[in-house]
């Protein structure tokens, strides 16, 4: 959950990092009078959800208020990487003298905060290869220590003591939003060292934890909701469903339970020679939207054979076969639909599938992947 | 972590429709559930076992090995860090969506007291005929049974499908630990593959591993040196980068955490890679492996 540059830099400013002057404008115009008010070479920055906006011309630079109308003409409305560009960000134009990298992020290998310095900002930095970036692990309870930081900053590059000094506060303030936001990143790339010496934040990326949003009231709908992933349309109803589809480009429409179970069933398919026509996971409760999910694996006209591959543990076989049976007697599919079927409730799910659509799950999972993919490619085989 | 029936639980969360349930699950299965905790509860009875209001409290009252939380992902923090405080030294967080600074901050607690924690997202463990701490069915007979292939997992319905298949083959499991899901794990792929190399009622190791982390390429050193046979399965390895596909953890950026690199990296330390579950079975026989046909026996 990825907020936009320009939120994340309104949160930068109100922790005290430095931010270039800027405003966020829509139209033409807008953008003519804030490249008027901020004064001077600006740069336009399309906000949209993804990174690698320069490589894909989706930053303009303008030396006057003509120029940023004509810059902002060509960005809005216009489609980069994917995206709709709606919004800019008008920015003052920087003295760049050098470009540097720091980051927080939650690290698995030590299982904490992991604070990340870099001499060399701007570029790739995940391909820069190791070494390229200092690291700090940081014992949440405490977080970081002023001295730790500059120790960071000072062992990373060779930088005058008041500029170490400078970022190591900034790293602090960094922290500080990262924790109060309970944010999985906060990236600041680069963060520029200007002529006069300034220590400035060019570019923001906070990802949020879905898990702790919840829990933050100052984080606004929109602030929210702008920062979700755009996806197919179909994904994005599934996504207000409350059901996690993805759309893939085969022709086996797939419905399985548990993230791992799924992902399974698609590597299964593959492995037989298919190709799975989605990720759809159906667990938990999930199986009370059978209807409207098996809806959104029809919808796709791709689809040539379903597969539904329950193994229950937690989540109840005869519960889940009972939505999908549901489901498939209100939706009618006009394709064939194979069932493999096992664990908790499994005699009461083969029981229900012979009794309400006459068919018999497979007793392999392999054997009902099998026929699905069979199916796909035309061949007549039997459910 | 392994639990046995040797161990004295505590469940906290024992009041809830989940907690209730599956404490008279795990009980059936042989776990020495002891106490349960939820807040503002004490003095009741819940499935079958006296609770009180913290870990604390019941501590005062019962020798605690291990905790099972069935709370909510917002009081897990608060809950764990209860237990880890008490004394209990094993800590089987079941919940999804806990947040990650939460996570971390449990860990680093848990460290300072020698405490483990299996976790978060997880189904929790089995060990057949002696324990079953969590969401698996220990109690099914078609899933579990006493052997000697240990099997470790970050998916629960996989967990299961692998599990099914083994005893169908005629195998049974030493212990069934399952990770979890989330990117930042108390019990890591490493963590547990050492466990059941230790384990001297395991003779061979399954690792069902998925896309996104790097845990299984963490394992992989450590298993080039096991004399045990390991088999995997990684699940995922048909999914497009950067697309997370249902678990948190299972998401690929870049040429992080494919599906090819933890393939190649337990390969190279001498895992058989199979492609599919199916064919695990026939990968253990391949390794010498035979179902002990102990179906029946329950280990001492």
């Amino acid at each position: 959950m990825n907020l936009l540059e320009h939120q994340g830099k309104e949160l930068f400013a109100s922790t005290g990092i430095p931010v270039p002057t800027g405003r966020v404008v829509s139209t033409v115009d807008a953008a003519a009078s804030a490249a008027e008010i901020v004064g001077g070479r600006v740069v336009l920055k399309s906000q949209i959800g993804t990174g690698k906006r320069g490589k894909s011309g989706g930053i303009l630079f303008a030396d006057d208020p003509g120029q940023a109308a004509a810059a902002a003409g060509r960005l809005l409305g216009s489609e980069i990487a994917g995206f709709r560009v709606d919004r800019l960000l008008v920015e003052q134009g920087v003295d760049i003298d050098r470009e540097l990298y720091t980051a927080l992020l939650n690290d698995p290998a030590t299982k904490g905060p992991l604070l990340l310095f870099g001499a060399h900002g701007g570029m790739d930095v995940e391909e820069a290869g190791p070494g390229a970036v200092a690291r700090l692990p940081i014992d949440i309870r405490r977080g970081p220590g002023r001295d730790e930081c500059r120790e960071l900053v000072a062992g990373a590059a060779d930088l005058p003591g008041d500029v170490v000094d400078r970022i190591a506060d900034l790293m602090l303030a960094v922290y500080r939003l990262y924790r109060t936001l309970e944010a999985d990143l906060v990236e600041i790339n680069p963060l520029v060292l200007t002529g006069s010496g300034e220590v400035v934040a060019l570019d923001s990326k906070i990802s949020l934890d879905p898990g702790a949003v919840p829990r933050h009231r100052e984080l606004t709908g929109e602030l929210v909701e702008q920062a979700a992933p755009a996806g197919t349309e179909l994904e994005r109803r599934g996504r207000e469903l409350g059901l996690q589809f993805i759309e893939l480009d085969g022709d086996v429409g797939v419905l399985a339970n548990g993230a791992g179970l799924t992902m399974t069933t698609l590597d299964a398919v593959h492995h037989h020679g298919g190709r799975p026509a989605n990720f759809l996971e159906i667990g938990g409760d999930a199986y009370t939207k059978a209807t409207p999910a098996l809806d959104l694996v029809l919808r796709n006209p791709r689809v040539r054979s379903l597969l539904v591959n329950f193994c229950g543990a937690f989540a109840r076989t005869d519960v889940m076969t009972a939505g999908v049976v549901q489901a498939i007697e209100e939706l009618s599919p006009d394709v064939p639909v194979f069932f493999s079927v096992h664990g908790t409730g499994e005699a009461e799910a083969v029981a229900l599938l012979a009794d309400r659509l006459g068919v018999t799950p497979y007793d392999r999972m392999d054997d009902a992947v099998r026929a699905a993919v069979r199916a796909a490619a035309g061949e007549e085989v039997p459910a | 972590m392994i639990i046995t029936s040797e161990h004295n639980v505590i469940v906290q969360g024992v009041t809830g429709r989940q907690g209730s349930f599956w404490t008279e699950r795990m009980a059936e299965c042989g776990t020495a559930v002891v106490a349960g905790a939820s807040p503002g509860k004490g003095g009741r009875t819940a499935a079958g076992v006296p609770v009180y209001d913290s870990v604390a409290e019941a501590a005062r009252e019962h020798r605690l090995d291990a905790s099972v939380l069935f709370v909510p992902p917002l009081a897990a923090k608060t809950a764990a860090l209860d237990a880890i405080r008490a004394g209990v030294r094993r800590i089987v967080l079941l919940t999804e969506h806990v947040p990650y600074q939460d996570v971390m901050y449990v860990l680093a607690e848990a460290g300072t007291y020698g405490a483990q924690v299996l976790g978060p997202n997880t189904a929790g463990l089995v060990v057949p005929g002696r324990s079953s701490v969590g969401i698996m069915p220990g109690f099914a007979r078609n899933i579990f049974r006493p052997g000697r292939v240990g099997v470790l997992s970050r998916s629960g319905s996989l967990g299961t499908l692998v599990s099914l298949n083994l005893v169908d083959a005629g195998y049974g499991q030493s212990a069934f630990i399952g990770i979890g899901g989330d990117p930042i794990l108390g019990t890591t792929t490493l963590d547990a593959v050492r466990e059941l190399d230790r384990d001297s009622g395991t003779d061979a190791v399954v690792l069902v591993g998925e896309i996104g982390g790097a845990m299984e390429e963490e394992a992989a050193g450590y298993i080039a040196t096991m004399t045990k046979p390991v088999v995997a399965f990684v699940a995922g390895r048909s999914a497009p980068p950067d697309t997370r596909m249902g678990h948190a953890g299972a998401i690929v950026s870049g040429n992080r955490g494919t599906g090819a690199s933890k393939v190649e990296a337990l390969r190279g330390a001498g895992v058989t890679v199979v492609d599919v579950p199916g064919q695990i079975p026939g990968a253990l026989r391949a390794h010498g492996i035979v179902p002990t046909g102990d179906r029946d026996h329950v280990p001492a």
